[in-house]
């Protein structure tokens, strides 16, 4: 800390909640002038302050994506290799997945912040584009086999010069996406926001000085860090498997496998992917940013209460997965890395450390984001469209309850669109939206259920394109507990029963008037032993109808008498059996 | 008729968490009384029917009683709600289960919730209309007759039909409830698009479960209120106030229960406008300090924000028109400790009542915001040490020092004063986030303090949000009764249009508010109560294509063209964001029409109860220390009640009066104005 700065505990503090406010306000700003749904409504964006010279994290919104959580440190360094020349009102622009990225759709502005004519510290937002070019609509390829076909790829330039927007570069942009005509609203609040932060950011140091400020970063960044230290002690020293598995990649039909060793003693917590699949030729690889915030992520689904700071990630060590497809480098495709592998990552994390610290942590959530996109020509309303529908799925049991039904992917907090503002806008009738009956993994406390929508197409011909995950797999149980229920994909085309190949991913699929695409999205894995779950609680579900009675039979061992009450003798002496059998 | 001469009293009746308010005003001769009883919580009415005895109102001379009830709220909050089914679309009866896709909170995958409707009570019959109110599937009519028997037969109080796209077109949801009534004609049926004809099936569903849910039990407890005042005499006008800050008519008032959910805080922010308008403030924020939270709400123009998009808890949205009031998780009880950064924070965890503040005496042991006022001196240690045995000053103080005091390297006092700083900066921030997400600029405003403990922190407040003057109302602690007797008669008719500007039909809108207001005024007549004016209030909620948040554009008449309304729009966009986007069309969504009865205006002045010293030093009771800055300041003392209209006097003071105590800091300066209200001007 700067010796000659007198910074009170108290200071120190009210400090920490202004810079805070600072990101919550470019937040705010950024979702309620955004045009596309992605960040008005689904959220998907992030603000933060970053250092001047270490592009590492001092702050970041807590209304931004989690998926965001410490990636725009590694943008905004590289932002700080390349620039030159920089002046206030500049904003660079940024979605090189490979120079601290995620995919090519999350696009980065980066601004240098002045005051009092000295750069302080780097400005950063981070909002996902509804397109950037490339093979498919939306830029979620299944089968890319390298980036080029993902989209436009941009290392920082400068889209802003001293406040001024670059129609040059702007052409460059909106000659190569979709739908180029609304981006100008989505741009305009992106930078809006920064403008926003800048203000507030100069009233905070106007309050209470520079070298206060700096001073009270740098101590902020240091009691993170022991926050996270403090955090870590908790968990017992010891070594901890886990693993996810990822479907596959999209171009070859085999699963791709995430080992997760994460090794505890005293302060220290390594994670360790060695063992991981190789590179993979589909779009399915990680670049190293988003491997990093991934895990960063997961610890803060883990431990919510720790703020978001450099200092905080400090302490996990995390082991470069050089030669695995947790690595990408140029030109391996990566669309698939930000909404599906940085999941499978978490999940993996999560199932590590369920094991060690089971009273906080939870087994595994249905964790895809479920995209679905649907792209074609309305002749009723003579105009192309592209509709997205992003699931969500069960989350996973824990020891005080059971997981939630339908949460929101791991790494996002958006909301559905509705099925009545879809229909106002697409071709389509919804045909149903109910609860994935039986999907929620068995275990004394139950996974959540996933989803079943089934869309007919009314009008025009389309195409269909699919990320999502969990098709071979479901969510991984946890101390006992079943996995949850798998994703699965049924198109019917005019009586024709067509079964994505790779299960969850695919692309082009051809939709004709009449044709019908039904989903069903994975449930949570079941936490603990599901022969000790109480079989009035089964009973229950039974009533509701979320399990059958063969389910409860079959997987909690519950025997219902034909009223639906629990056959208690009969029950009792199924699950002795059953015990002995596993202990057998 | 003869008696009506004599029946002057018009009399506002508040139920809160812990007290039931009164506040009974004489119209003729400005005479005020008022009363505090605690709240029954099984049957709210008995509390009614104290605090009137309390208060010694003859019922024989009341007018008017304007009631504010918890009952809906606290039915949903605790999930004490009526047994109700649901008939929904073929496909959809998940869907207020599946909710928005959401979790609890954005990092921790945990939570859990509830569907208001058990699974095995929603059950679909074939039916189908499409995004343009055309039928794609005709209504089953014998299906909804049997499900409808099927529930009644599971028990059910209530039914509730809720069909996709019934905004649009309600045909069948109309036809449906015609054969639920006709068949059940003793259940509460409510449809959907009766409630709230907005387009998104999860909210309006939701809307319509919540009042199908409330129904039966405001109903009744609205029925046992008259029985139980007609035992008494009273036989005139009983109104209910509702969460939009209007009142209703208590026969009319199950019919749309859920318009009763957050009456409580609605009533607080309509005295708050109308206290502070009276005053000469129209820009105001609210904020009412309670023992486990806050609510802040905005007044623009003297009017109170509305909202039709709150969410009453986690996934349980309710989208009626509400006064949009925002809770923050900070309150007198928030505990201070010593996270494991070694950093001090307050909240969100809280003592609640119990145990309570230290100072409560009640077993607590962990500081809170409340025991840091009084080591501070901000509160009278003889007023509040001992609620429930005896507590020595010491005690808190050495509990300070402990938690907070000795991990910083601070003493006590010092501590308590951190304590105070990082509880107020967070709170402001708070408020902050709360008037600029409405798109205001907190600046611009003037800070109403009230319940217990507000008007503690305002001051302090204040000064961090850059708010230039405070108003610290007359009765801080009766504000929600002062709302009820303020409140006019007000009814909120919302339709979901969702066209582009050009595509409009300027006839249509016309007769979309015309209907609006037609309605309006016959629930008035309705009503049965006297009002002395309508009003008529119009607003378009806008948005620019392929946007999906609203901004609302106040209509100045029914006849509105499409240039007018663009530019409408465009102006109120420029003024939120400084955004311009001529290339882009703006969107129509949504109509709104607000009609009010006025109700008689109600004379403030004789809040003050009229025992003003003559000078301000007969008004002072004592001096004591009180901590500001950094250091003791030997500080006046005065009475409330006892303070001269003509007052002026610089900070630092304490004004005490019974309900809370009033903190003026250093550089302050009171003025108390001809309504008795203490205007406080902050130096920044």
């Amino acid at each position: 800390m700067n010796a000659a700065v007198n910074l009170d505990p108290v200071t120190l503090v009210v400090i920490q909640n202004g810079l805070q406010q600072v990101c919550n306000e470019m937040d705010l700003a950024f979702v309620r002038a955004a045009f596309s749904p992605v960040i008005s409504e689904a959220l998907d964006r992030s603000d933060g302050i970053y250092h001047r010279d270490t592009g590492e994290l001092i702050a970041q919104g807590e209304l931004g994506l989690p998926v965001f959580v410490g990636t725009m440190q590694f943008s905004t360094q590289a932002v700080i290799e390349r620039a030159s020349d920089v002046q206030p009102g500049d904003v660079y622009i940024v979605n090189d997945p490979y120079l601290g990225g995620t995919h090519l759709m999350d696009v980065k502005f980066v601004k240098p912040f002045f005051y009092r004519g000295k750069l302080f510290a780097w400005l950063a937002n981070t909002g996902h584009w509804p397109d950037t070019g490339g093979m498919v609509p939306g830029g979620f390829s299944a089968n890319a086999t390298e980036v080029e076909q993902e989209g436009l790829r941009l290392p920082p330039v400068k889209l802003y010069k001293r406040g001024q927007i670059d129609q040059e570069i702007l052409s460059i942009i909106l000659s190569n996406i979709r739908i180029a005509d609304q981006r100008i609203g989505d741009i305009k609040a992106q930078a809006a926001a920064l403008t926003i932060g800048e203000k507030r950011l100069t009233d905070l140091l106007d309050r209470y000085g520079a070298d206060t400020v700096e001073a009270a970063i740098e101590e902020l960044k240091a009691r993170a860090a022991q926050r996270m230290r403090a955090k870590i002690a908790t968990i017992p020293d010891g070594t901890y498997e886990g693993s996810a598995i990822v479907d596959s990649d999209g171009v070859v039909d085999e699963p791709l496998v995430i080992r997760m060793q994460v090794r505890k003693q005293g302060e220290r917590l390594v994670f360790d992917m060695t063992g991981s699949s190789p590179p993979c030729q589909g779009p399915m690889n990680s670049v190293i940013a988003t491997t990093k915030s991934s895990i960063y992520l997961a610890m803060k689904h883990i431990f919510p209460d720790v703020p978001i700071n450099a200092g905080t990630f400090e302490p996990l060590e995390i082991v470069d997965p050089e030669g695995t497809f947790l690595y990408a480098r140029y030109p391996r495709p990566v669309s698939g890395c930000a909404a599906e592998v940085s999941q499978r990552i978490a999940e993996a994390v999560f199932d590590a450390l369920v094991k060690a610290i089971p009273d906080q942590v939870f087994a595994a959530p249905a964790g895809t984001s479920g995209n679905f996109a649907l792209g074609g020509f309305d002749p009723r309303r003579n105009r192309a469209y592209v509709m997205y529908v992003i699931s969500g799925g069960g989350y996973g049991g824990y020891a005080q309850g059971d997981g939630l039904s339908n949460g929101c992917s791991t790494i996002g907090i958006s909301k559905t669109t509705p099925i009545e503002v879809m229909e106002q806008y697409y071709p389509v009738l919804f045909e149903e939206y109910s609860l994935h009956e039986g999907s929620g993994g068995a275990g004394e406390q139950r996974g959540g259920f996933g989803v079943n929508y089934s869309i007919r197409l009314r009008r025009g011909e389309a195409r269909a394109s699919m990320v999502m995950d969990h098709g071979r797999t479901g969510p991984k149980g946890a101390l006992g507990g079943s996995d949850g229920g798998l994703n699965t994909v049924v198109v019917d085309q005019g009586g024709r029963i067509y079964h994505p190949p790779h299960l969850s991913k695919d692309q082009d699929i051809t939709i004709r008037p009449g044709d019908r695409v039904m989903v069903s999205t994975p449930g949570g894995g079941g936490f603990g032993n599901p022969l000790r779950r109480a079989p009035k609680l089964v009973a229950n579900d039974v009533a509701g109808g979320y399990y059958s009675t063969e389910q409860a039979r079959d997987m909690f061992a519950v025997i219902l008498t034909d009223d639906g009450a629990v056959d208690g003798p009969a029950t009792e002496s199924l699950r002795s059996r059953r015990a002995k059998a596993a202990a057998e | 008729m003869t008696e009506q001469v004599q029946q002057n009293l018009i009399v506002g009746i508040d139920v809160g968490g812990t007290f039931t308010d009164l506040i009974a005003i004489d119209m003729a001769t400005g005479a005020v009384r008022i009363a505090k009883v605690p709240t029954t919580l099984d049957n709210q009415a008995f509390g009614v029917v104290a605090a009137l005895k309390q208060a010694g109102v003859a019922l024989q001379d009341v007018q008017t009683i304007v009631h504010g009830t918890t009952t809906t709220t606290n039915a949903l909050l605790e999930r004490k709600i009526a047994r109700i089914g649901l008939l929904t679309t073929k496909g959809f009866r998940d869907v207020l289960e599946l909710g928005r896709r959401t979790r609890p909170n954005p990092y921790g995958l945990k939570g859990k919730f509830v569907p208001l409707v058990p699974r095995a009570l929603r059950l679909e019959v074939s039916e189908r209309m499409d995004a343009e109110g055309e039928v794609v599937i005709p209504l089953d009519e014998g299906a909804v007759r049997d499900a409808a028997i099927k529930l009644r037969e599971a028990g059910c109080e209530g039914i509730v039909i809720h069909f996709l796209h019934s905004y649009i077109n309600p045909s069948h949801e109309m036809r449906a409830f015609e054969i639920c009534h006709g068949a059940l004609p003793d259940i509460h049926v409510t449809a959907g698009h009766q409630i709230v004809s907005e387009y998104r099936e999860y909210e309006r569903g939701t809307t319509a479960c919540v009042n199908a849910a409330v129904q039966p039990v405001l109903d009744r407890y609205i029925r046992r209120l008259r029985e139980e005042l007609k035992k008494e005499g009273f036989t005139r006008d009983l109104l209910v106030m509702q969460g939009n800050g209007g009142t209703i008519s208590s026969a009319l008032v199950a019919e749309a229960a859920v318009n009763t959910v957050m009456s409580g805080p609605a009533s607080g922010v309509m005295a708050a406008a109308y206290t502070a308008s009276l005053a000469g403030f129209p820009n105001v924020i609210t904020y009412d300090m309670g023992g486990t939270s806050s609510d802040v709400g905005l007044i623009r123009n003297g009017v109170p924000q509305v909202s039709a998009e709150l969410e009453l808890e986690y996934a349980m949205p309710i989208h009626v028109p509400m006064v949009d009031v925002h809770t923050i998780g900070a309150g007198g009880g928030s505990i201070a400790f010593i996270n494991d950064a070694g950093l001090l924070q307050v909240g969100p965890e809280s003592a609640g009542a119990f145990p309570g503040p230290i100072c409560y005496g009640r077993g607590g042991n962990r500081p809170t915001i409340t025991d840091a006022n009084l080591l501070l001196g901000r509160l009278n240690p003889d007023a509040l040490l001992g609620v429930h045995g005896k507590v020595a000053l010491d005690d808190i103080a050495g509990a300070i020092l402990d938690q907070v005091g000795k991990p910083l390297g601070l003493d006590a006092v010092s501590a308590a004063a951190a304590i105070l700083r990082v509880a107020n900066d967070r709170m402001a921030g708070a408020i902050r986030m709360v008037s600029l997400s409405r798109g205001h600029d907190p600046r611009d405003f003037l800070l109403f303090p009230f319940g217990g403990a507000g008007p503690l922190h305002a001051a302090a407040l204040a000064r961090e949000l850059g708010v230039p003057r405070l108003l610290v109302p007359v009765r801080p602690g009766i504000t929600n009764a002062l709302g009820c007797v303020v409140a006019d008669l007000r009814h909120d008719f919302v339709r979901t249009l969702n066209k582009p500007v050009p595509a409009i039909d300027p006839a249509e809108v016309k007769a979309v508010l015309e209907a609006q207001i037609e309605e309006g005024r016959a629930t008035i007549v309705r009503d049965g109560v006297e009002v002395a004016s309508i009003v008529i209030v119009h607003s378009a909620d806008m948005q620019f294509q392929g946007q999906s948040h609203i901004l609302t554009v106040k209509l100045d008449s029914t006849d509105i063209g499409r240039e007018a309304l663009q530019q409408a729009f465009e102006r109120a966009y420029w003024h939120r964001f400084e955004v311009e986007l001529p290339e882009i069309r703006a969107v129509l969504v949504n109509l709104h029409t607000a009609v009010i009865g006025k109700r008689p205006a109600v004379d403030l002045a004789t809040l003050t109860g009229g025992r003003q010293a003559a000078g301000l030093a007969e008004a002072q009771a004592s001096k004591r220390q009180v901590w500001f800055d950094g250091g003791w300041h030997e500080t006046p003392v005065y009475v409330r009640e006892f303070l001269p209209l003509d007052a002026e006097f610089p900070g630092p003071a304490i004004v005490e009066q019974l309900d809370t105590t009033i903190v003026i800091e250093p550089r302050n300066s009171v003025t108390i104005d001809r309504f008795g209200n203490l205007i406080v001007s902050v130096q920044p």
